[in-house]
């Protein structure tokens, strides 16, 4: 366990979309300013940004697509927002797994110490 | 963080019993149900397939089902699953599985336990999803229990 384990090429193709969607400046920027300043529409962004708007929605649908942020629509707009449940989500998972080991071994314990 | 932290659980525990009684707890089928709580319908062999199901109380619809692959007496013992398989309705078959390892060694104590279980990252990400869900669902059974507790 003290050694890093190896990087499965299988590791390294999930985790490229991932890196190039995060290797563009506007792109980060965009992201950074969704973590911090909440769900936001594409004409605020633009203007912040001064890019175009269509521009916009292009690197956010590259962000979306790996899954860094999402969209819904509200009327006319679509509003996006930062999304960390991939990572919260394999966090609650691992969690609930230990809870449930911890309780098997404590069965196990009690089990082979009586 | 590290990259890998997502992907494995891994747990100790010190067990006051001498080695031979642990590596018989968890390798003979019977007495690994016991403490684990699910009928296993055969032994644990190397390289084979069992499966079972679970008794403990709520999960009874639920079966286990496991690939034994290395039982090194006294000294490993491990097998591969379909972790959270709690959705009867679901064909888990196709998906990866995670790698379960149990490693003794003997202390002055007694015996030194560690459970590995490794390989979520390549789970696919609905899988985590489920799960969350499950967990929400856990709580407010939770919730049920306070309230009949307070209320008795």
């Amino acid at each position: 366990m003290s050694r890093p384990e190896a990087i499965t090429p299988a590791k390294v193709r999930d985790a490229a979309p991932l890196f190039a969607a995060l290797g563009d400046a506007t792109r980060l920027g965009l992201l950074v300013s969704l973590c911090s300043g909440g769900p936001v529409s594409v004409t605020r962004l633009s203007a912040t940004f001064e890019v175009s708007r269509q521009a916009i929605t292009k690197h956010l649908e590259v962000l979306a697509e790996a899954g860094l942020v999402r969209s819904s629509r509200q009327g006319r707009e679509r509003i996006w927002t930062f999304e960390p449940r991939r990572l919260d989500d394999a966090h609650h998972y691992l969690e609930r797994l230990s809870r449930q080991w911890d309780d098997a071994l404590g069965r196990l314990k009690a089990f082979v110490e009586r | 963080m590290s990259p890998s932290s997502t992907d494995r659980i891994e747990k100790r525990i010190l067990l006051r019993a001498p080695q031979t009684r642990v590596w018989q707890a968890l390798t003979d089928a019977g007495e690994f149900g016991t403490w684990f709580r699910v009928k296993l319908e055969g032994p644990f062999l190397p390289g084979r397939h069992t499966k079972g199901r679970i008794t403990y109380p709520g999960y009874e619809h639920l079966t286990m089902d496991v690939v034994v692959e290395t039982m090194a007496p006294e000294s490993l013992f491990s097998f591969r699953w379909h972790p959270y398989a709690v959705d009867p309705g679901v064909d888990y078959r196709s998906e990866p599985t995670t790698l379960v390892e149990f490693r003794l060694e003997a202390v002055d104590e007694g015996t030194r336990l560690s459970v590995t279980e490794s390989g979520f990252d390549q789970l696919p990400a609905h899988r985590r999803d489920e799960a969350y869900r499950m967990n929400d669902g856990g709580w407010a059974q939770q919730l049920v229990n306070v309230e009949r507790h307070v209320s008795a």
